[in-house]
């Protein structure tokens, strides 16, 4: 698959796309990866869902959605001619959960690929857990590969001690694309009250605080894997997306950024064009992992 | 509803008392219709502490001058910094965002504000004022030190306040104040906004009254616009966004003892 532009809306932080509607034209967009899909309905987490940190924010939402059939169904059919790809992120409790999702999606034809979230650290049971464990993140992502016929990305998390060796690991089960990194999981505390910030006590770490991370994860997956790499975390700006191109990704996600402000993503877009012209650079293509090293 | 993120121009920045203070704010481009009961997300610039966008209730619109009102409480840095605004300063706001107020069918209507919560009562006062309504407010404010804008809000309707000291008005909560005591309640409607507990002992009350009752939430949120799905608030619904399902809500929908 191609995208028109290296930019796209990460999942958790743009909805399905209709919300931005109201803001600009979605076809501005390379992509949109739309807020996870669940086997079935889910409440998510307690509120309070959030907490504003030093340069970020944790949240811990647990992946409130209204299932996939719900998403088939109703979403579908009003996000399917959007101007631009729409990835659908997968998500799940069990394997069969993560593979019955997956068929769905497979079914309809405006969208291109899937994104298997394996790193959502707001769950109880699945998410999380099947992204820190090399053998069971083959072992799902082998599962959804052999009924998912289109393009399969699957999400890292940052939780794991080598991220290199949990790329290689989703690479063997069968992945086309990785996409980097998910949240770091964190905690804040109200000092006042003594207690949890969240109403999860942990939540996921996003926003700028984590850019120097997700930047390092995705330079030393580049150097380890030889599929294409959407990356993301922390990027707030053009400059931050030319970064993450030149340490590997093929294409970048705009996440809490979004939160910030409505109208970064076309921004981004923007200030890379600018960027490419003033080093007569002719594609962006051209500075995927382009870092100089020595 | 088209959403806007644009900057304005800050026209005043008048201090009501210590802890208060509204801000008078120009747009570069002609307002869009707003409603009473939306708000806006303002972006702190300068602040490194305040990462995220601040809710703020419309407390007013003037088409006429092409600006709108924020009543802002300094409560963090955030709030702190937005007092520093000087005439002539730049505010990039998202706007407008969230439902608003319904309109009521008759001129028996109650509004109801309890500090900083008061902002969105002016402009309900001034949009009823429009439909030929002139509404009763009923504001608390925790000592005569904090009363303010009294004279404004008369100019909309008949004005009952409440100090939490007895300093000025009624002493205790306004839902200790006299207008409460009557029987049946002469008011068709309630519209409230101010502190949780505040919104749900009036919508208690509303309740045993049999009056129909709207409250204004202002639940934590990151974007705003319907995306983040942290400001959620449990209603007869499931969980609903604070930010596009409200911030108002008719009081009998909330479950409120699992707000948090």
């Amino acid at each position: 698959m191609t995208f028109k532009n290296p930019v796209t809306t990460a999942s958790g932080c743009f909805g399905y796309g209709e919300e931005f509607k109201d803001f600009y034209d979605l076809g501005l967009l390379g992509g949109i990866f739309v807020k996870a899909v669940t086997g079935s309905n889910r409440e998510g987490n307690k509120y309070p869902r959030m907490a504003e940190t030093p340069s970020g924010m944790l949240n811990s939402v647990g992946l409130q959605n209204k299932g996939v059939d719900n998403f088939c169904k109703v979403i579908y059919p009003k996000i399917k001619n959007f101007n631009t790809e729409i990835i659908v992120n997968v998500s799940g409790s069990t394997i069969d959960e993560y593979v019955m999702v997956a068929e769905r999606i497979n079914e309809l034809e405006g969208i291109p690929a899937i994104e298997l979230n394996i790193s959502c650290p707001n769950v109880k049971e699945g998410g999380m857990a099947f992204g820190v464990v090399p053998s069971t993140a083959t072992k799902v992502t082998r599962a959804v590969r052999d009924v998912y016929k289109k393009v399969l990305m699957v999400k890292l998390s940052p939780n794991v001690t080598s991220i290199s060796e949990i790329a290689k690991a989703v690479v063997d089960g069968g992945a086309d694309v990785l996409t980097l990194i998910n949240t770091l999981l964190g905690m804040a505390i109200n000092a006042e009250t003594q207690r949890p910030v969240i109403s999860t006590i942990t939540g996921g770490l996003s926003g700028p605080a984590i850019k120097p991370v997700a930047l390092r994860m995705v330079w030393q997956v580049f150097k380890a894997v030889k599929i294409p790499i959407v990356g993301l975390g922390g990027i707030m700006n053009a400059t931050d997306a030319i970064e993450f191109m030149l340490a590997g990704s093929s294409v970048i996600q705009v996440g809490t950024a979004n939160f910030i402000d409505p109208m970064v993503a076309p921004k981004i877009i923007e200030g890379i064009n600018e960027y490419l012209d003033r080093h007569n650079i002719a594609s962006a293509r051209d500075i995927i992992g382009a870092l100089k090293v020595c | 509803m088209k959403k806007f993120a644009h900057d304005f121009k800050v026209v005043t920045n008048n201090r009501l008392n210590t802890r208060h203070f509204v801000l008078e704010l120009q747009a570069a481009l002609p307002l869009p219709e707003i409603l009473p009961g939306q708000f806006v997300q303002v972006l702190v610039h300068n602040s490194p502490p305040t990462f995220l966008r601040r809710p703020f209730s419309i407390h007013f619109v003037d088409y006429a001058k092409n600006t709108l009102r924020l009543l802002v409480q300094v409560k963090g840095e955030g709030s702190r910094h937005m007092g520093l605004l000087q005439t002539g300063d730049n505010l990039n706001l998202v706007y407008p965002l969230g439902n608003a107020f319904s309109v009521p069918s008759s001129n028996k209507v109650l509004l109801v504000g309890g500090g900083a919560g008061v902002a969105p009562l002016m402009f309900m006062g001034d949009y009823l004022n429009r439909k030929n309504l002139r509404p009763d407010f009923l504001v608390g404010f925790r000592s005569g030190d904090e009363v303010s804008q009294i004279d404004e809000y008369s100019k909309y309707g008949k004005v009952f306040l409440s100090t939490d000291d007895g300093s000025m008005g009624e002493k205790g909560f306004v839902t200790q104040h006299s207008v409460f005591k009557q029987t049946p309640l002469p008011y068709d409607r309630i519209y409230c906004c101010g502190p949780d507990a505040m919104m749900h002992a009036v919508s208690k009350l509303a309740a045993e009254k049999g009056v129909p009752c709207e409250v204004s939430l202002e639940n934590f949120m990151a974007c705003g616009y319907g995306v983040c799905l942290c400001c959620i608030v449990q209603t007869d619904k499931g969980n609903e966004r604070t930010c596009i399902e409200g911030p108002v809500f008719d009081a009998a929908r909330l479950k409120w003892q699992s707000n948090g």
